[in-house]
């Protein structure tokens, strides 16, 4: 039991540096391109142009109906035999940026269009295009919406970075499994990874109420 | 008040027209505002009154129209016309929304100045000191820091006419200001007004207020169906209406029981 618990304090830093070296870094650069591609998206489906609208709603559709790992088989496994290599860590970006992309646009296309038409009517009698009126008077309120499921997207998003451990990230999960690989104690290893998980999802959860507190402060009740 | 015959015509609309599909809304509207000149646009519902206003805005493309300030821009609309284009009428008119579309994530005080200084790009010292100057004389000095939703409907409103004072705009357009108000607010916004008419700014107010409409008007455009069915001074239209239409529309809303 002693040895256990040994394992266990020797364990917890190599795993929460690997956290926070690769874990996090991965998904939240995953996530800001995420919310980019998403936004892209989101303002295709709402442009009035069949053409743009149909490409925004193939790409959601191919994205929501193949499985993430899939995808990152697809990637890093796959594009090899069509001549393209790419490393683990750009594979899995790429990969989880494109997902992140594909979710959250449908997200952001209902958040912008849950703001009535009006404040974009007021926007432009000011005199401000649609681009200024979008980014300045649009997006504020709409991410007043899109916070919560966002933030269930990217609490989401930490915990599928463990994806990344098939196709060699030295994420923490990974850096778990490298330890079980010398010691053989799996159950304790793979709890303490769980653990620092739960741990990274109770403090996004912290900051997704006060972030949500702030954006509300100014809506009507 | 009344503008002599000498003034200056400010705007001239010739040839309204605008479907919504198949939904003819507006079928060959013209009309004039001088400078100076505050025109009424009364009708029942579904006459076209507003989208009529909202025309000259830009926040409706209109199928055909000439909409000409003088002194520029003049905008001819027909099919195929880009909503970007309409963007330019917006230099000489602002609009008071009937149901204010103040931005809630900014204060009154950014809600007034953000078309000035990130549109307009004027200096900051002139667009706050304008800003003060006009929220003080609306009686709202005291609410630049606050935001929208801590406000009365009446003050709302009366942000919302500073928002488009401070634009610094030739045409004032008011799309039926005290509709969405409870009744005791509604006065507190027609003060404000009937005095930046008696100053002598120009504008063309959508209402169903006859008596605002009598009041602060010199001109009244009576619209039924798509047509401007009767034009003339506010106290004919509305004291002699000489078409029958016109004269039915008085009275009911004269004597609702």
């Amino acid at each position: 039991m002693d040895s256990n618990w040994q394992l266990f304090l020797d364990s917890l830093w190599p795993l929460t540096q690997a956290a926070i070296t690769a874990s996090i870094p991965l998904a939240v650069i995953s996530f800001a391109i995420g919310l980019a591609v998403a936004l892209l998206m989101a303002l295709m489906r709402i442009s009035g142009s069949k053409v743009l609208s149909s490409v925004a709603r193939v790409y959601i559709s191919i994205i929501r109906g193949t499985p993430l790992l899939v995808q990152l088989f697809v990637i890093f496994y796959g594009m090899p035999s069509i001549g393209l290599t790419i490393d683990p860590w750009p594979s899995a970006i790429i990969v989880f940026s494109l997902n992140t992309g594909g979710y959250c646009a449908e997200i952001l296309r209902a958040a912008i269009l849950s703001v009535p038409a009006g404040q974009w009517e007021a926007g432009y009698t000011v005199g401000m295009s649609r681009t200024r009126t979008l980014y300045r008077i649009i997006l504020p309120q709409a991410a007043r919406v899109a916070v919560p499921p966002l933030s269930n997207s990217f609490i989401s998003l930490v915990k599928d970075t463990s994806l990344a451990s098939i196709i060699l990230v030295g994420e923490m999960f990974r850096k778990a499994q490298e330890i079980t690989a010398v010691t053989f104690e799996f159950m304790l290893l793979y709890c303490t990874a769980a653990g620092i998980y739960w741990v990274i999802c109770l403090l996004l959860s912290a900051l997704q109420n006060s972030l949500e507190g702030r954006l509300e402060k100014h809506v009507a009740k | 008040m009344s503008p002599s015959n000498q003034a200056a015509s400010l705007l001239t609309v010739t040839g309204l027209h605008k479907s919504f599909g198949a939904n003819q809304v507006l079928k060959g509207i013209d009309f004039t505002v001088h400078t100076g000149e505050v025109v009424a646009l009364i009708g029942p519902s579904g006459s076209g009154k507003t989208t009529a206003l909202r025309c000259l805005n830009g926040l409706e493309i209109p199928d055909a129209c000439t909409v000409a300030f003088a002194g520029g821009p003049e905008v001819a609309f027909s099919a195929g016309f880009k909503p970007k284009q309409a963007q330019i009428l917006r230099q000489r008119s602002a609009m008071v929304f009937q149901g204010h579309h103040l931005f809630p994530h900014l204060s009154v005080l950014q809600n007034v100045t953000v078309g000035p200084l990130e549109v307009q790009k004027r200096p900051r010292a002139e667009v706050m000191e304008q800003a003060t100057a006009l929220l003080a004389r609306v009686g709202l000095a005291d609410k630049a820091q606050a935001y929208p939703n801590s406000l009365s409907g009446g003050q709302q409103q009366r942000v919302g006419i500073v928002r488009a004072l401070m634009l610094k705009p030739d045409l004032l357009l008011f799309d039926e200001p005290t509709s969405a108000l409870d009744p005791e607010l509604v006065g507190e916004v027609l003060v404000v007004i009937k005095e930046l008419a008696q100053e002598g700014w120009s504008m063309v107010l959508v209402t169903h207020e006859l008596a605002f409409a009598r009041d602060v008007a010199d001109t009244v455009v009576f619209m039924d169906g798509g047509v401007a069915v009767e034009t003339g001074p506010a106290s004919q239209v509305l004291a002699a209406p000489q078409n029958p239409r016109t004269q039915a529309f008085v009275q009911r809303l004269l004597h609702p029981f």
